[in-house]
């Protein structure tokens, strides 16, 4: 239920005691409340971007040799069987 | 009974129909002559990365050769590559490797430097890691 307001919002006239402390303790309390989670948060982001970027650079850049010997047979085999693409 | 027969007949006939065309499309699968020829002319080339590639500004029947080759050359490699426990690109580089080696005179290939050289009898430029 609204009370009556005697003035504008801007500049009220009265303005109780009780309600204000009640009010000010709830704000601390959601400020807390917002700081930690924002620092959950930001833990979070970093555990998992962290570990992703140099999986994908080694895949790209890194084709070993011993793989490539391995494949060659494979690879030659290719060719006899799919002469019409190579 | 007559009708079975006849059934039977035509069945076996087109069994070995296609056991014959089969056969003849995986032992006589030759290069398409378009390719051939694109080849022989240098207008395509053998690139590092296992794919064909067009040497300077291709006309597009060229383009278009060469896209439709890089399609199959593509679903080959990721068939050939998962049953060899690979990846698509370490496969398709291996086949670079040895289609470069394989390429015959006249016809182009790129170098590790990324140019585009036309092979003579003299080995080819090939990646180091090259078999």
């Amino acid at each position: 239920m609204k009370g009556i307001e005697m003035t504008s919002r801007s500049a009220p006239a009265i303005y109780p005691a009780m309600p204000d402390n009640r009010q000010s303790r709830g704000r601390t309390c959601l400020r807390a409340g917002i700081l930690m989670a924002a620092t959950s948060l930001l833990a979070g982001c970093i555990n998992v971007n962290a570990p992703t970027e140099p999986i994908v650079i080694e895949l790209n850049i890194n084709i070993r040799q011993e793989v490539i010997y391995r494949l060659a047979e494979d690879v030659r085999e290719n060719i006899e069987e799919n002469a019409d693409i190579f | 009974m007559a009708r079975l027969n006849m059934k039977k007949t035509v069945f076996a006939l087109s069994a070995a129909a296609m056991a014959v065309t089969g056969l003849a499309g995986t032992a006589y699968a030759q290069r398409d002559p378009a390719y051939a020829a694109a080849r022989a002319s240098g207008a395509v080339g053998e690139k590092m990365d296992g794919f064909l590639g067009v040497v300077g500004s291709g006309s597009a029947a060229t383009q278009a050769i060469v896209k439709d080759i890089n399609i199959k050359r593509r679903a080959n490699y990721a068939q050939r590559a998962s049953s060899q426990n690979a990846t698509l690109e370490e496969y398709a580089f291996t086949q670079g490797c040895i289609l470069i080696a394989r390429t015959t005179a006249g016809e182009k290939y790129q170098a590790p430097d990324g140019t585009w050289q036309t092979r003579t009898s003299a080995a080819p430029q090939r990646d180091s890691r090259c078999p």
